[in-house]
C-alpha cells in the first residue's frame, strides 16, 4: 500500500496542488492570473487617459455581450459592482464585480449574466437593487430627485418584465400630471411597495390614509377615475 | 333557727297551661270584639309570675322548652279555628279588610303573650339559639295565614289599582295597610313585598300602560300624547306616595316611561304633523320642552330630539345659504353683496333664535349646545357665490366698522352684533383666512381714514382676542397702534419742517410709517415719481434718520392719496385721487398730449396697472383725461390729453380706483402661511415623539392647527414629503407607516 501511495503520490503531489489553489481562489480570493486577466479585459474598454471605463467603453463592452445598452442586466452588473457613477466603471469597481462572478473573460462574463440575474431578482436582493439603481442616476452631487423622464425609462428597465401593467400606467399618470416635475427616493420606493402589496388593477387593499406617498394616491384616484 | 328560704309551690305543667289557658281565651275575646274587660296589671302579674316560676322551678319541673312550643301552638290553634275560615269566606275588597283586621289582631296578641311570656325571651332562647318570642308570632301568621293568602291578596289589590287607573275612586288607605302587610311580614327584609307583590304590579302595570300606549300613538298627536304621558307619570307617582312602598317609585316610572316613551320614541318624535321636527317648524316651545322633561330621564332619550334638531337647524341654515346663493346668481354684483350682508345677518339671528331654545327649552343641556354647534358648523362653512363664509364675515365686519357702512346702528347695537360676529367665527374652521381678509380690510379702513369709531375697531379686537387666543390678533393690534404712533410721528415730522424751513417741499406731506410685520404684505413698484414727490421722499427720509438710523423704509405709493388742483377752464375743482394717478396727471403738466406708450415709459408701470389707472381717469364717471380713440376701454395705441372743458358741480371729487379683486391674493397668503404652519406642526410632533406612526402624526396635526384651521389631509402628507426630502424625517426601514424625527 505504502509503495502504491508513493508512487502515487507525485501524482496526486499535482492534482492536490491545483485543488489546494482552487480552494484558496475562493470568491475573496483570486488568484493572480485571474486578477490579471480581469485587468486585462478592464483595459480593453478602459479610457488610457482617465483610467476608468466610459459610457463609450459601456457601449462597445454592451455589444461585445450582445446585450442592448439599456438592458437591465448592465444596470445589474453595475449593482455587483456597486459603481457609483452612472456611464462609468472604476477600476475598482470592475474588479469588484467581475471577482464576484468569477469572470476573468468576456465569454465567462456573458455566461454569468443569467446568473446573475437569477441573484438579483431574489425577493432579498431585489429591494436593494431597486434602491441602487434609482441612486445610480443621480449624477449632481446634492441631486436628491429624478426627473420624471429618466424616471419612466428607469421604471420601464427595472420593473417591467415584472410588473407591466403597473408600469404601463404609472408612466402614463407621471406624464400627464402637473403636481410632481420630479421623483425623490421616498416615492420611488413607494411604488416598489405598491408593486409588491396592492393587487392590481383591483386594489382594493390600497388605502390613502396609511403612509403611501401622495404621488401613489393620485396615482390610485387617477386609475379609479379612468376605470369608472 | 330562722329560715329565710322562700318555699315556692312547684306549679305542675297542667295546672300552670290551665291557668295561662284562661288568659288567652280572654284575650281572644278582647280580639274578637266581645264584652270582656281588659287585663289589669294584676292579672297581667300572676300570668306573668306564671311563667316565670314554671320555668325557675327545679329540674324535672322547669318547663321552659314545653312553654315555648306551647307558646307557638296557641297561635296556631286560634289562627286554624278562627283566622283562616273568616278569611276564607270573603273575596276581594272585603277580604283585604278582613286581613287588615286580622293582621292587626295578630300582632296584639303577640304583643301580649309575649309579655307574659317575657321570661323566655330572657335566658332561654339565647341558651337555645331559638328564635325569640316576637318571631315566633310573626312567623306563625307568616306560614300560616300569608302563604295561603298573598297570591289571592296581590290579585286583588291590583284589580284595585287598574280600577284607579280607569278613574274610579278606591279605598287607599286600605291598600297601604294590605301592603304594610307585606312589608312587615318581610321581617327587615323587603323580598316577601318584591317578590309575592310588586312584580306582579310591575308587570300589570308595564301591560296596562303598553295597551294603552298602542292606541294613544296612533290617535294622538304628539304633544297630546306628551300631555296623557306626563300626567299618568304624574299619578303613578302619587300612587306611590299614598299606598306603594317608597322603593317601588324608580321602578314603577321606569316601567310607565318604557311602555309610554322608550317604546314608540322614534314613532312619537317622528309623527309626521305634530312630531319633534313639526314642533321645532312651528315654534311650540312649550311642547319642546315637555319632550326634553319626558326625555332627559329615560337613559339615551334626548339623543334623537338632540338629532332632530340639530337637523333642523341645518336645514333653516342650508335654506339661508341657498337662498343667498340664487340671489346672487340672478342679481347683479352689488345686490349680491347687499345679499351677502343680509345673509350674515339672518344666520346671526338664526343662532339668536335657537340658542334661547337650548337654553331655555333644553335647560342648557350639552347635547343640545352640541347639536347647534355641530349645525352651524355645517352650514357656515358654505361657500356663497364664490366667496367664503370666512370672507362673507370679514366683509359683514367691514361694513360695520367702516365710514358709510351699509349697517347704520346705534353704538349698542353695533356692539351687540360685533359681539355677535365673534361667537360665528368659532363655527367657521378657516379661522386664519377669516384673519386675513380682516386684516386687509383693516389696513384699507386705517390707512383711508374709513374707521367710523376707534372704540369699536378695539373693541371687537378685544373679542376676537378672548375667542381665538393672542396670537390671532397681535398683528391687528400692532396695525392699530402704529396708526397712533404714526400720528405723533407726524406731528414731530411737521416740528422738524419747522425747524428746517430748508428741507421743506412745499408740498403738504403726511406719511404714516407701518411696521411691516402687522401689515397685509403690498406690492411696491419702483414708479418714477414726480419731481416733486421725489423732494417729498427724499425730505422724510431725512427727518427719519434724525429719529433712528437701524430702520429701513419702504414706500409703497399704491397706498397713497393726493389731492390735486385742477385748473380747468370754467372753475377749478380739487381731485383727491391715488398717488399713481397723481403721477399719471401730474405728466400733463409739461405735455398736453401723450401716448400710451410714453407714459408707460415714463412712469415705469406694468400694462395691468397702467390700463387701470387710465381707465379710471378717462373712461369711467370723471373724464380728467381725454382719450383717443374715446372708446370704452384703455388700448396700448391709445394717446391722452388735458381734458380742460372738465367740469362738475362739487368743488371737490374723489376718483376712485376700482379695487382689485384681493382675494386671490389673501388665498394664495394664506395657503403659504398654512404650508408653514403645517410644516411647524409636524416637526414639533415629531421632535417631541421622535418616532410616530402616519396616521397618529396626521391627527395629532390636525389637533393642533384645528384653531386655525382645518388641514387638508394631502396638504399634510406633502408637507411631510417635503420634511423628508429636507431630512427633518425618514421612513421607518421595517414599517413603512411609522417615522421618525431626524435631529
Amino acid at each position: 500500500m505504502r509503495r502504491s501511495s508513493a508512487a502515487s503520490k507525485k501524482k496526486s503531489d499535482s492534482i492536490t496542488s491545483s485543488t489546494t489553489d482552487l480552494f484558496r481562489s475562493g470568491p475573496s480570493k483570486a488568484t493572480s492570473k485571474e486578477m490579471d486577466r480581469i485587468d486585462h479585459l478592464f483595459n480593453q474598454y478602459a479610457n488610457t487617459s482617465s483610467n476608468l471605463i466610459d459610457p463609450e467603453g459601456i457601449e462597445e463592452l454592451c455589444s461585445n455581450l450582445e446585450v442592448p445598452h439599456t438592458d437591465i442586466r448592465i444596470l445589474m452588473l453595475a449593482w455587483k459592482m456597486k459603481a457609483e457613477k452612472q456611464g462609468y466603471f472604476t477600476q475598482e469597481e470592475w474588479r469588484r464585480g467581475l471577482k464576484a462572478l468569477r469572470a476573468d473573460t468576456l465569454s465567462k462574463l456573458k455566461k454569468a449574466l443569467p446568473e446573475l440575474e437569477k441573484e438579483v431578482r431574489r425577493q432579498s436582493n431585489f429591494a436593494d437593487f431597486y434602491a441602487y439603481a434609482f441612486r445610480y442616476c443621480l449624477t449632481e452631487e446634492k441631486q436628491k430627485s429624478i426627473d420624471i423622464e429618466t424616471i419612466c425609462q428607469l421604471l420601464d428597465i427595472v420593473m417591467g418584465s415584472t410588473f407591466r401593467a403597473q408600469v404601463d400606467y404609472f408612466v402614463e399618470y407621471l406624464k400627464i400630471q402637473n403636481d410632481y416635475k420630479v421623483i425623490n427616493m421616498d416615492q420611488w420606493m413607494g411604488f416598489y411597495r405598491f408593486c409588491n402589496e396592492i393587487s392590481f388593477p383591483e386594489m382594493t387593499e390600497y388605502n390613502p390614509e396609511l403612509a403611501w406617498p401622495l404621488v401613489l394616491d393620485s396615482f390610485v384616484e387617477w386609475i379609479s377615475e379612468k376605470q369608472a | 333557727s330562722l329560715s329565710f328560704k322562700m318555699e315556692r309551690k312547684t306549679i305542675d305543667l297542667d295546672q300552670g297551661w290551665d291557668y295561662m289557658q284562661t288568659g288567652i281565651t280572654k284575650l281572644k275575646r278582647i280580639l274578637e270584639g266581645l264584652p270582656e274587660p281588659q287585663f289589669d296589671s294584676e292579672q297581667y302579674m300572676m300570668l306573668y309570675t306564671t311563667i316565670y316560676n314554671m320555668c325557675t322551678q327545679k329540674p324535672p319541673h322547669d318547663y321552659s322548652q314545653q312553654l315555648y312550643d306551647k307558646y307557638r301552638e296557641a297561635f296556631e290553634e286560634y289562627i286554624h279555628s278562627t283566622v283562616l275560615p273568616a278569611l276564607r269566606e270573603k273575596h276581594d275588597e272585603y277580604m283585604l279588610r278582613e286581613l287588615v283586621k286580622r293582621w292587626s289582631n295578630h300582632k296584639v296578641m303577640v304583643r301580649w303573650l309575649s309579655r307574659f311570656f317575657y321570661y323566655l325571651d330572657r335566658y332561654f332562647i339565647a341558651r337555645r339559639s331559638l328564635p325569640p318570642l316576637n318571631e315566633v308570632g310573626l312567623t306563625c301568621f307568616r306560614d300560616l295565614v300569608y302563604n295561603e293568602l298573598h297570591s289571592k291578596v296581590k290579585d286583588a289589590v291590583i284589580a284595585l289599582v287598574d280600577k284607579e287607573r280607569e278613574g274610579e275612586q278606591i279605598d287607599r288607605a286600605l291598600l297601604k295597610n294590605v301592603l304594610d302587610i307585606y312589608v312587615e311580614i318581610g321581617m327587615g327584609q323587603m323580598e316577601r313585598y318584591e317578590e309575592d307583590f310588586e312584580s306582579f304590579m310591575l308587570l300589570d302595570s308595564a301591560s296596562y300602560y303598553s295597551r294603552k300606549a298602542s292606541s294613544w300613538i296612533q290617535e294622538d298627536s304628539c304633544p297630546d300624547y306628551m300631555l296623557k304621558s306626563e300626567e299618568c307619570l304624574k299619578k303613578e307617582r302619587e300612587r306611590v306616595a299614598h299606598y306603594l312602598h317608597s322603593s317601588s317609585e324608580p321602578k314603577l316610572v321606569e316601567k310607565v316611561q318604557h311602555e309610554l316613551l322608550v317604546v314608540y320614541a322614534n314613532q312619537l318624535l317622528e309623527k309626521e304633523h305634530s312630531g319633534c321636527r313639526a314642533l321645532l317648524r312651528d315654534d311650540k316651545v312649550d311642547d319642546l320642552s315637555r319632550m326634553y322633561r319626558l326625555y332627559h330621564k329615560i337613559v339615551k332619550g334626548l339623543e334623537p330630539v338632540a338629532n332632530i334638531f340639530k337637523q333642523h337647524v341645518t336645514a333653516e341654515g342650508n335654506a339661508l345659504v341657498q337662498q343667498a346663493e340664487d340671489t346672487a346668481t340672478n342679481h347683479a354684483a352689488n345686490t349680491a353683496s347687499v345679499q351677502e350682508q343680509v345673509l350674515i345677518r339672518k344666520v346671526i339671528e338664526l343662532h339668536d333664535k335657537y340658542m334661547v331654545y337650548v337654553v331655555e327649552c333644553f335647560q342648557n343641556h350639552t347635547l343640545f349646545h352640541k347639536a347647534l354647534k355641530e349645525a352651524f358648523e355645517i352650514f357656515c362653512n358654505k361657500t356663497v357665490a364664490g366667496s367664503s363664509s370666512a370672507e362673507l364675515l370679514a366683509t359683514f365686519c367691514d361694513n360695520i366698522l367702516k365710514k358709510g357702512g351699509s349697517e347704520k346702528l346705534s353704538d349698542e347695537a353695533i356692539e351687540d352684533t360685533l359681539e355677535k360676529v365673534v361667537k360665528l367665527l368659532a363655527y367657521i374652521s378657516d379661522k386664519d383666512l377669516f384673519a386675513e381678509f380682516y386684516r386687509k380690510k383693516l389696513a384699507r379702513r386705517l390707512l383711508f381714514d374709513r374707521s367710523a369709531n376707534d372704540d369699536h375697531e378695539r373693541s371687537i379686537l378685544t373679542k376676537l382676542k378672548q375667542q381665538c387666543g393672542g396670537q390671532f390678533t397681535s398683528k391687528m393690534e400692532g396695525m392699530v397702534t402704529d396708526l397712533t404712533l404714526a400720528r405723533e410721528n407726524q406731528n414731530s415730522f411737521e416740528e422738524y419742517l419747522g425747524n428746517n424751513p430748508a428741507a421743506n417741499p412745499g408740498i403738504d406731506l403726511t406719511v404714516t410709517v407701518l411696521t411691516t410685520g402687522f401689515w397685509p404684505s403690498y406690492k411696491s413698484f419702483d414708479i418714477n415719481l414726480p419731481a416733486e414727490m421725489v423732494k417729498c421722499v427724499e425730505v422724510f427720509k431725512g427727518f427719519y434718520e434724525t429719529k433712528t438710523k437701524h430702520r429701513k423704509l419702504t414706500w409703497i405709493y399704491s397706498l397713497g392719496t393726493c389731492h390735486l388742483n385742477g385748473k380747468f377752464d370754467t372753475k377749478p375743482i380739487e381731485l383727491v385721487v391715488s398717488t399713481y394717478q397723481a403721477a399719471v396727471l401730474l405728466l400733463f403738466n409739461t405735455t398736453d398730449k401723450l401716448s400710451y406708450t410714453d407714459i408707460l415709459t415714463q412712469l415705469n408701470l406694468s400694462h395691468e396697472d397702467l390700463v387701470r389707472l387710465l381707465h379710471s381717469l378717462s373712461c369711467a364717471r370723471y373724464k380728467i383725461l381725454l382719450k383717443e380713440p374715446s372708446t370704452k376701454t384703455v388700448s396700448q395705441s391709445d394717446s391722452f390729453e388735458f381734458n380742460s372743458k372738465f367740469t362738475d358741480r362739487m368743488r371737490r371729487i374723489k376718483i376712485p380706483l376700482p379695487p382689485v379683486d384681493e382675494r386671490k391674493k389673501v388665498v394664495e397668503d394664506v395657503d403659504k402661511d398654512r404650508r408653514y404652519a403645517i410644516d411647524a406642526a409636524i416637526v414639533r410632533i415629531m421632535k417631541s415623539r421622535k418616532v410616530l406612526g402616519h396616521q397618529q402624526l396626521v391627527s395629532e396635526c390636525v389637533e393642533q392647527l384645528s384653531r386655525m384651521f382645518k388641514p387638508d389631509i394631502k396638504a399634510i402628507k406633502k408637507r411631510m414629503e417635503d420634511l423628508i426630502t429636507r431630512d427633518y424625517l425618514e421612513r421607518d426601514k421595517e414599517n413603512p407607516n411609522m417615522f421618525r424625527y431626524l435631529a
